[in-house]
């Protein structure tokens, strides 16, 4: 098979010399693991994107989307469904660790802690991003909004940076509990608020044309919670995977 | 079997005093409020409540923080002990606060920046106990109570800067005030003795409940160590 060839060409085992090159060649291992099991089973990618569109769907028809309203409510709209369709994915990408015993093979290799919860994360990262790229171009097109903002994809990226930094961390102790299906976004979406707020306000400066000292104010709470987030995350990663 | 010891027996005493002085002040010794009237009352125990529900926090995040250092299973008591008493007096805090917006501002909720962190504070509280009765495991269960808790109240400082960013109406009795703020009143001496004397009451309740239930969170360990060594 083409990706476990390249999985053992891209990564050759010649790296205890240097700790630094080291640890980014464990976490690209982890992040590549993800890719590939993604590319063959395309499972969560097709259910985050599908869901996605089905809430769209929802609210197009919960709120009635005439012309008029679009605009105030589409960073809203966007926004929940991506962070609806986050959780979806957040959740299998830790269950299929959990479930098939992933996550144990990964605590033994002998790699830093915090290169799992880095490559986890920026393979969530990666999904999350590609839903969006897909769900904005598809939005654009079905309310006739243009959607193609540089700020605006800033603001998604973002935002979703955030988003990830903590659900990655939540999602790993949420597949650990008894109840974890339904634990993720209780636990998740209080925490997450600011970025969702955050997010949503930005989106809408950029959309609305409002001038840079207005947005300003939301990028800087974005980028201080990723800031912040990934730093709490890096330290608490280690207690959360113990056994 | 260990008996409640003699300090925690006065501090009782104390508080129950504490809390029957505190209401007599609210209600005879505060004068009324010109503009307000009686619903200002409500302002003493409110804000105390409220103070009570953030103390718990950072109890509850400084408690994980020791946990997750010594592993040391008082700590985890400590924290659970803390969330429990701020879910109570965050509840109290918000419901007060409604009594008094329905008169004040003419409704009983609005997304203010305290009310909306106040709610989320309320609700990372619930969440915090999910977590922890969906785990059998009582080291991993303590571990995620402490990584939990250490999240929450980082982010909650958070919340409330990224709410403030929108317009308040809630009126900041002490220190700085907006101009849009609706319902503010300036304290008079018997207003602030009162609410300096209810925020002291109200951390002894604190205190004494946060020691109760400690001590009884210790007697349930030892109850399940003594079932478990009858068992075997």
């Amino acid at each position: 098979m083409k990706p476990e060839t390249q999985l053992a060409t891209s990564f050759p085992k010649t790296s205890a010399r240097r700790p630094g090159f080291a640890f980014f060649q464990s976490l690209g291992a982890v992040v590549w693991k993800d890719l590939a099991a993604e590319l063959r089973s395309r499972e969560l990618l097709s259910a985050m994107l599908v869901f996605a569109l089905l809430v769209i769907l929802i609210f197009n028809f919960a709120l009635d989307l005439e012309p008029r309203l679009r605009l105030p409510v589409t960073p809203g709209v966007l926004w929940v469904t991506f962070a609806f369709a986050g959780t979806l994915g957040l959740n299998r990408s830790m269950a299929i660790e959990k479930d098939r015993g992933c996550l144990d093979g990964l605590l033994l290799a002998p790699v830093d802690r915090s290169a799992i919860y880095f490559g986890k994360a920026i393979g969530n990262l990666i999904f999350m991003l590609l839903v969006e790229i897909i769900v904005l171009p598809i939005y654009s097109v079905l309310y006739n909004l243009n959607l193609f903002n540089p700020g605006l994809l800033l603001v998604t990226l973002l935002g979703s940076i955030g988003y990830v930094v903590v659900g990655t961390l939540l999602s790993t102790m949420a597949v650990q509990a008894r109840t974890r299906d339904i634990l993720l976004p209780i636990l998740l979406f209080p925490v997450v608020l600011p970025v969702i707020l955050g997010a949503v306000k930005g989106s809408a400066g950029f959309l609305n044309g409002l001038e840079m000292l207005e947005i300003w104010p939301w990028i800087n709470l974005l980028v201080a919670y990723d800031i912040i987030f990934l730093a709490i995350a890096f330290m608490v990663f280690d207690f959360v995977v113990e056994e | 079997m260990e008996t409640k010891p003699r300090l925690l027996t006065v501090l009782d005493t104390v508080t129950v005093i504490m809390l029957l002085l505190a209401t007599a002040m609210v209600f005879f010794y505060a004068p009324m409020e010109a503009t307000m009237g009686q619903v200002q009352r409500v302002f003493y125990f409110h804000v105390a409540a409220g103070w009570v529900g953030m103390v718990s926090f950072l109890v509850a995040a400084i408690s994980g923080v020791a946990y997750l250092i010594t592993s040391d299973h008082k700590w985890d008591t400590a924290g659970l002990s803390a969330v429990e008493i701020g879910i109570a007096f965050a509840f109290i805090n918000i419901v007060t606060g409604s009594i008094w917006a329905r008169p004040i501002w003419n409704t009983w909720w609005t997304w203010d920046p305290r009310l909306t962190t106040a709610t989320v504070m309320e609700l990372i509280y619930l969440a915090y106990l999910m977590l922890r009765s969906g785990i059998e495991d009582p080291d991993r269960r303590a571990r995620f109570g402490a990584v939990y808790a250490i999240v929450g109240f980082v982010s909650v400082p958070l919340t409330f800067f990224s709410a403030r960013l929108f317009r308040t109406i809630h009126p900041v009795v002490i220190g700085s005030n907006d101009p849009g703020a609706e319902g503010t009143f300036d304290m008079t001496t018997r207003m602030l003795q009162t609410f300096l004397f209810s925020l002291l009451t109200f951390t002894f309740i604190f205190a004494d409940l946060l020691w109760h239930r400690i001590r009884i969170g210790r007697l349930a360990d030892r109850v399940e160590q003594l079932r478990l060594k009858t068992m075997q």
